[in-house]
């Protein structure tokens, strides 16, 4: 039981901490740029489908996973200079339409380019097997690899954020956007930066859950909102926030997944389990963001 | 272009059309291929369409002895979009026969529609309970297999083999319950788990987790297409293949599963009602020229499209082209006079299939290839657990 307990933590860090990724772009465009951006799960779309390419074309994962994330950053920039720069200053709704249209293109584009058969991305045959972390203790090696990845990641955004000029500014930008731009913070080139941070973090999620999941078109969508649902409850325009939003989500997913049917189980016996187990797990992230929205309306570690 | 001459041009033109339009109904028959072509379960669309297809070349573009137009539909995995699809099918294209659904919950979705409007189907692959038992429809054939058969050929196995602990993992949807129905119909050991992940999930690290810790000897799948792909990759990368005995409908391992996997299967057995290397004339043909024309082995939903395409062709031919009378080609259809690729085929009282299901195992063939060897029968002339209770005028 213990094994389990701790096999089932290590799964529920893992996908929070690629949830984490996604949320921490989100986060600060949404709180420094005053920006909603719904294109960002197609940022991590691409991301995927260009670390899948590149792999296949160059035989190797990890050129693909470099190669996929450095060109991700570039397309981020290039969008942020050439359309969304432009929206800043509308209102939300705007924002909303203007970037559900990237969303619907982007599709689009990627199916046209890449086909609607999802592409088949393998993790490096080093990290295909299983691991054993002490006698009696199995887990799969490229898990353990993303967990590291992650945890990585997040170290580094947090040294970035609290220790280097740039976090300074951006801190100032989330808390105060005003204020900082009065203190002469070069925003323009500061956004541009931030939001190619922001794709490059959505690639290296789209590869590292790429072999995982399926690259597919359509992939974006159903984790923005599980992003959106972690920078709500960790507070909107904080790194913290939405770290600490992200590993919740993550161990409560994987938690209900697997103690919910067992609890039905016992409760109300294996066919009506076998119905309502699954449902119920499903729903249990947003009974999660009701709760906090109730008791913290903005967030747990509020930014501003 | 004077005024004149343009309205000769018209009334010519208008003419030609009337003409054509009656002569073209009576000469032609149409079709609707209905299928999952994007997404994570298109790998079976594409075999079913790939196979019909083959069959029409085979027939040198005909069904029957009428040349035949074959609509090509993506259902995008959506039951709201397949039925919507299906209505135009049936209204404005005015398609004389329907086929090519993967998924139950979509065949489920669409099939009123369907009978309502008296149009025959022909299931190149879901075979749901519902459609086999009290809902039995005179317009559903299976010429695929009812949904519990192929587990229902595994159950016997796992519990022939010796294995006294079984997990099962299914999809959240009709044809998931219908597959452990069926496991369970024939295995009569403990099962120690029996999950179900929706039908979208593409990560079962928390599954593989619990079960690691459940203590199974054997586990049982049925996750088709993507879902099986992700499954077994993730089974073996967690190390469990040491461990516990995998098992599979033939969806689970078949030649899309083993071209995405690769070694890790070897040794899986798995059940399926046919098999490329089955020896017999059609069989052969269809094997050889799949491979010549796709450059690939085929699947057994390839096979499935195959013997729906050759069923229309034999009831055109039998009812001599003469598809408004719906009785007559209820009786040709059901008469299933067509060399299956699977050998003996014949309908049940409820129009599903009444055939062997053989068991299988993944090895390397003659050529070093990764494929299924067919070996024994499971069940010899097998029907289905719910023909008794369709009620249908014979």
């Amino acid at each position: 039981m213990a094994t389990l307990v701790l096999e089932q933590m290590l799964n529920g860090l893992q996908f929070g901490l690629m949830l984490f990724l996604l949320a921490a772009g989100l986060t600060l465009v949404f709180g420094i740029m005053d920006m909603i951006n719904l294109a960002h799960g197609s940022l991590y779309m691409l991301g995927a489908y260009l670390v899948a390419s590149i792999a296949a074309a160059s035989g190797s994962f990890w050129v693909g996973l470099g190669g996929g994330v450095l060109a991700t950053a570039a397309l981020g920039a290039l969008l942020e200079v050439s359309v969304l720069r432009r929206l800043y200053q509308r209102d939300h709704l705007a924002q909303v339409l203007g970037t559900f249209a990237l969303l619907l293109m982007a599709n689009e584009v990627v199916r046209m380019l890449w086909g609607s058969q999802p592409l088949q991305l393998n993790p490096p045959p080093a990290l295909a097997g299983p691991v054993e972390l002490w006698p009696g203790f199995v887990y799969p090696a490229f898990r353990l690899f993303i967990i590291g990845v992650g945890l990585a990641v997040a170290l580094a955004l947090y040294l970035l954020v609290t220790q280097t000029r740039v976090g300074m500014q951006v801190r100032a930008g989330a808390s105060n956007r005003e204020m900082a731009l009065a203190m002469g913070t070069n925003v323009r080139r500061l956004f541009t930066a931030l939001f190619a941070l922001g794709a490059a973090l959505c690639a290296v999620a789209g590869g590292m859950l790429g072999p995982l999941l399926a690259v597919q078109v359509g992939m974006g969508e159903s984790i923005l909102i599980l992003a959106f649902v972690v920078i709500v409850i960790g507070g909107i325009g904080s790194i913290r926030g939405a770290l600490l939003g992200a590993l919740l989500v993550g161990v409560v997913d994987t938690a209900g997944r697997t103690l919910i049917p067992l609890l039905f189980g016992q409760l109300m016996g294996p066919a009506a389990a076998a119905n309502a187990g699954p449902a119920v797990a499903s729903i249990l992230i947003y009974v999660l963001m009701a709760a906090v929205l109730f008791w913290k309306p903005r967030g747990l570690f509020p930014a501003h | 272009m004077t005024v004149p001459t343009r309205l000769a041009a018209l009334a010519l033109f208008a003419s030609g059309a009337l003409a054509a339009a009656p002569a073209l109904a009576a000469d032609t028959v149409k079709v609707g291929l209905l299928s999952t072509l994007s997404g994570p379960g298109s790998g079976l669309g594409i075999d079913i369409r790939d196979g019909f297809q083959l069959a029409m070349k085979h027939n040198g573009g005909k069904l029957g002895n009428l040349p035949a137009e074959v609509v090509v539909v993506d259902d995008q995995q959506s039951p709201d979009a397949a039925k919507q699809t299906a209505e135009r099918l049936i209204k404005r294209e005015r398609v004389d026969f329907l086929t090519g659904i993967v998924f139950s919950n979509i065949m489920l979705a669409v099939g009123p529609t369907v009978f309502q409007s008296k149009t025959f189907y022909l299931s190149a692959n879901a075979g749901p309970s519902q459609y086999a038992g009290a809902q039995c429809n005179p317009y559903f054939f299976s010429v695929s297999y009812q949904n519990d058969n192929m587990h229902e050929a595994v159950g016997k196995t796992v519990g022939d083999k010796g294995f006294k602990k079984v997990a099962l993992l299914a999809p959240n949807y009709p044809a998931g319950k219908d597959a452990l129905a069926g496991f369970k119909r024939y295995y009569k050991g403990e099962i120690v788990q029996e999950v179900y992940t929706p039908l979208s999930q593409l990560d079962y690290g928390a599954e593989l987790s619990n079960l690691r810790a459940s203590g199974a000897d054997a586990v049982y799948i049925f996750l088709p297409g993507g879902l099986g792909i992700n499954f077994i990759k993730q089974f073996v990368g967690a190390g469990l293949s040491k461990d516990m005995t995998l098992f599979g409908p033939g969806f689970s391992a078949d030649e899309d599963v083993i071209r995405a996997v690769g070694e890790p299967m070897l040794g899986m057995f798995n059940s399926s009602q046919w098999g490329h290397d089955l020896d017999n004339a059609a069989n052969k043909r269809f094997v050889a020229d799949f491979q010549k024309e796709y450059g690939r082995l085929p699947t057994l939903y390839a096979a499935q499209g195959y013997d729906a395409a050759q069923l229309m062709s034999a009831a055109v031919r039998d009812t001599k082209g003469k598809l408004g009378d719906k009785e007559a080609v209820r009786k040709a259809l059901k008469a299933a006079r067509f060399d299956s690729v699977r050998g003996s085929f014949k309908f049940n009282s409820n129009q599903f299939p009444v055939q062997d299901y053989y068991l299988r195992v993944i090895g390397k063939d003659a050529q070093g290839r990764i494929t299924n060897k067919t070996l024994s029968p499971v069940f010899k002339a097998h029907g289905d657990a719910y023909a008794a209770q369709c009620k249908m005028p014979a």
